[in-house]
């Protein structure tokens, strides 16, 4: 088989970027999509012409890396898969397919396909996390969990921060990835002493990231390749409001201790 | 010559790490913070490490070459870690754990090292439930174990089939609090290109920015490597694609002893190949050894048939068949063997006839689809996309592949390399898991080494540091070292060749594949070696990068780790060549146990199992650079001395 590819270039964060078509050699429908892409760029490279960049890494779905939008969907047309999981099987012969970037203005474009997640780190550095120091944990054991909530809680933290979510979203809200970070801690008995600083932390950094507001669409959940449920957008929300009505913690004025 | 001193406390085995611990200097809390730690990388070893020297109140630089810390390869592994908890009360301790470890290891790891990880295992899992891993549990609510290949105790703490993914995510929890407090900055899309030498001492590094492609030095007290095992040199392997050995390659140039870099893990259930373009293989977790029972046909005539028209009695369950005792959970080393010799002998599966069946129809049968599908489900939708088949309604196609390396830079007990301040962790260095590894045991080194290791024994090398005294960072050993990486890149970039980094990596990879794969031999080695010499320069003289220095390219990022990788090949066959036996992963066709042999009349082992030859190779091979990629690497032995276990022939049967 053959396709088209209608492909954004850019050379780096402050040129301006475009369209440009190229034809593929010859194809295999068991090909993964970017194994299409490495076939594509090999012919470039040997042309002359500069391999277009785009982020990859584990090609197996885990690590988040890969990020493309395929005919106008994040991670292409499948559910529930990230575009290395994609494969040429899914097209026919002679399609043209448009590739492009994620675009959001908290995502800035690198080069070609590659854009600047950091905002999500960020996030996650506002309050991502239960604060316990290296050895200081007790017996694993001493720490029960439902079953139900550590499952619920195992969906959530599924996410692979890739943020096909924002991409998708036409506010690129961000609120499905830090909710399912809110909502895997804040299920598990672990996670109860933050829980409601940890969610305020986060929105607030969220907000000044620049991702947009949610209006529940849904589109996000349509193309999370884990299929990372709205519901947790629900209960951030629930723990937010709870947060603000908590206000903040009162200070404590310290003191030496003898 | 380097000098090797594996500085093994003495004393009884049980009481070496807390003796080591109590016996190593201390730096108070003031003085702490005057210490400046470079940690490469930011996988289950790097982040855990990075986290934990900040809480301990150093001054963490973390550098890692992703846009986000968040993506190391750790993050794939899907099966499980060990920990010797007993939860199930299956007769599982710590010295079990122990003795797992150095058998699997086919008797070539250190024995210290493996009993401080079984040790230290049962604090990892702890420490990962208190930050809110979200480990798979029981209806009581607590923790649920599996078992895993090489083991005959359910000791694998598991998080679905995304245990390694979780536990990273752990990690970088706590990467991230302390990155928010202030302990650590955080270099993100920034690669080591060289390591810094300052008067014997590892005092810095040189980076370069990927986005922007500016080169910069860091200079620091120490130096950490955690940066991942080199098995990317075969180009098909299960690892991420930018995977790589760059840092270590590096480190090894300016000094560093590399231990044993031939110990490869083939890993035995993975996606077989399925045409020239492929990019990666893609594992299919070992946990579905325990319910999948893997078989080819008995006659050649059948292996064209679908698997559905071969019946019960015309189909070789082959592990069951020859390793009774362990069956379809037989280690890895020992699966993927004999997947091979059935494949050799004609009775592979599928379109190339390099495959074998893993087959779910009796559990299916036993416990139900519903039941399969919540143990596996993930793994079954996988394997669907990739290959467009349900595992469901017939057998998964399987085949070998490169997983692990279980080589690595040497490091002594205090997993510092020979070059003072360099320290290396995780599967990055050589130290634990001997000639092969267990399954569900590298999430284990890896956090082990991060988490509670390196911070307690970092403290043996900085206590005689002189708090502040870093050098700085014009000095001419960082200038050299820059000047060499603006060289290579204005090398690569004005070389006007012919030939992308990836045509090399592809051409080295099937060198690598078919002379130093899962069997070896002396004429193929020496034969290698000759080919991947001409590789080296016909890469210098005709590689092509196209685009400029300045921005991200990722041509000339993989012209730098192909360019390493090339030089790696060489040595890992010379490795291969100069060890005349077969131990683990390590496979030489020459030395391998037939009828004639008494353990085989006795029923100890199979014919075609490895054989070794504990009298000349029970050492550790660290080789050191010689100056020029040319020129032969040289020789240090580090011998393994067993004070509590015997070393005896590994039987599975």
């Amino acid at each position: 088989m053959k396709v088209s590819l209608k492909v954004w270039r850019q050379k780096n964060a402050n040129a301006a970027g475009e369209f440009k078509t190229y034809a593929s050699p010859e194809l295999n429908p068991n090909m993964s999509f970017l194994e299409m892409l490495d076939v594509v760029n090999e012919e470039l490279s040997n042309q002359g012409e500069e391999p277009i960049a785009f982020g990859h890494d584990c090609r197996e779905g885990i690590c988040g890396t890969c990020s493309l939008v395929i005919d106008g969907k994040p991670h292409g047309p499948h559910k529930g898969v990230a575009t290395c999981q994609t494969y040429m099987r899914s097209f026919s012969n002679g399609d043209r397919i448009v590739i492009e970037p994620w675009r959001a203005k908290a995502f800035p474009i690198i080069k070609d396909l590659v854009c600047d997640r950091k905002a999500f780190d960020r996030i996650q550095q506002a309050g991502g996390f239960i604060s316990v120091r290296t050895g200081s944990a007790p017996d694993a054991n001493s720490i029960p969990v439902s079953k139900e909530n550590a499952d619920l809680a195992m969906d959530a933290a599924q996410c692979i921060g890739c943020g096909a979510c924002v991409a998708a979203c036409k506010n690129a809200s961000a609120m499905l990835f830090v909710s399912a970070k809110v909502s895997h801690l804040g299920l598990m008995p672990q996670g109860q002493p933050e829980r409601y600083k940890r969610v305020k932390a986060m929105v607030d950094q969220m907000d000044t990231e620049g991702f947009g507001a949610c209006t529940v669409t849904g589109s996000c959940e349509a193309v999370c390749p884990k299929e990372i449920s709205l519901d947790f957008i629900a209960r951030m929300n629930r723990d937010y409001a709870v947060a603000l009505i908590q206000g903040d913690p009162k200070q404590v004025v310290g003191g030496g201790a003898g | 010559m380097a000098t090797l001193n594996s500085q093994i406390p003495t004393g009884p085995l049980s009481e070496k790490w807390e003796k080591h611990k109590f016996s190593s200097k201390l730096i108070n809390p003031a003085n702490k913070r005057k210490y400046k730690v470079i940690v490469v990388g930011a996988g289950l070893a790097g982040a855990s490490a990075s986290a934990t020297l900040a809480e301990l109140g150093y001054e963490v630089h973390n550098f890692v070459f992703h846009d986000s810390p968040r993506r190391a390869h750790s993050v794939a592994a899907q099966g499980g870690i060990n920990a010797a908890k007993n939860y199930q009360n299956d007769g599982d301790s710590v010295h079990r754990l122990f003795y797992d470890t150095i058998k699997g290891g086919d008797y070539r790891a250190r024995e210290a090292n493996v009993h401080r990880l079984a040790e230290v295992s049962v604090n990892i899992i702890d420490q990962c439930a208190a930050q809110g891993v979200p480990f798979a549990r029981e209806y009581g609510g607590l923790l649920d174990n599996r078992s895993f290949g090489g083991a005959q105790v359910s000791r694998t703490f598991y998080a679905r089939g995304q245990t390694g993914q979780q536990l990273l995510l752990g990690a970088y929890s706590a990467l991230n609090k302390m990155i928010g407090a202030g302990g650590i900055k955080s270099y993100t899309h920034s690669e080591m290109l060289d390591l810094v030498v300052v008067d014997g001492h590892a005092k810095g590094i040189i980076v370069r920015n990927l986005q922007t492609g500016e080169i910069t030095r860091h200079s620091a007290d120490a130096v950490v490597l955690a940066t991942g095992g080199y098995g990317n040199v075969y180009n098909l392997s299960t690892y991420a694609r930018g995977s790589n050995v760059t840092a270590s390659w590096r480190a090894y140039k300016r000094g560093a002893c590399f231990g044993n870099p031939c110990y490869t893990q083939i890993h035995p259930t993975c996606i077989p190949v399925s045409g020239d373009y492929q990019s990666k293989l893609t594992l299919m977790s070992e946990s579905l050894r325990n319910d999948g029972r893997i078989w080819v046909p008995k006659r050649k005539e059948d292996c064209k048939k679908s698997p559905a028209d071969i019946a019960e009695g015309d189909r070789d369950y082959y592990l069951e068949r020859m390793y009774s005792a362990f069956g379809n959970l037989a280690p890895r080393d020992v699966a993927s063997r004999a997947a091979k010799y059935v494949c050799d002998e004609g009775r592979g599966i599928g379109d190339t006839g390099l495959g074998v069946y893993l087959d779910f129809a009796d559990s299916i049968k036993r416990l139900g689809e519903g039941k399969v599908r919540e143990r596996y489900g993930n793994l079954f939708a996988m394997y669907h996309e990739i290959t467009n088949e349900d595992a469901y309604k017939t057998p998964m196609r399987i085949y070998p592949a490169v997983h692990y390396t279980m080589g690595g830079l040497w490091v002594d007990y205090n997993l510092m390399s020979n070059i003072p301040g360099l320290f290396v962790l995780g599967e990055a260095n050589f130290s634990d898991h001997g000639a092969n590894r267990l399954g569900a045991s590298a999430l284990m080194q890896g956090l082990s080494d991060g988490y509670f290791v390196l911070p307690s024994t970092i403290t043996t090398y900085l206590a005689n540091v002189k708090a502040g005294g870093r050098p700085a960072t014009d000095r001419g050993e960082f200038q050299q070292a820059e000047e060499e990486v603006r060289n290579f890149t204005r090398r690569v970039t004005t070389n006007n060749g012919k030939r992308s980094p990836d045509s090399f990596h592809k051409q080295l990879g099937k060198i690598m594949w078919d002379y130093c794969g899962m069997a070896r031999t002396e004429t193929g080695l020496q034969k290698a070696i000759q080919l991947i010499g001409d590789l080296r320069e016909e890469f210098r003289a005709t590689v092509n990068v196209l685009g400029e220095p300045n921005g991200l390219n990722q041509s000339l990022e993989k012209a730098g780790r192909v360019a390493d990788f090339i030089e790696l090949g060489e040595l890992m066959c010379r490795d291969a060549l100069m060890r005349e036996e077969s131990c683990g992963g390590h496979f030489r066709e020459e030395y391998q146990y037939t009828s004639n042999d008494p353990e085989v009349q006795q029923g100890v082992v199979n014919t075609g199992d490895v054989k070794r030859r504990d009298d000349q190779f029970a050492f550790v091979a660290a080789w050191e650079y010689a100056g020029a990629p040319d020129k032969a690497p040289i020789l240090n032995k580090e011998p393994l001395i067993y004070e509590e276990v015997k070393m005896s022939t590994r039987s599975y049967k």
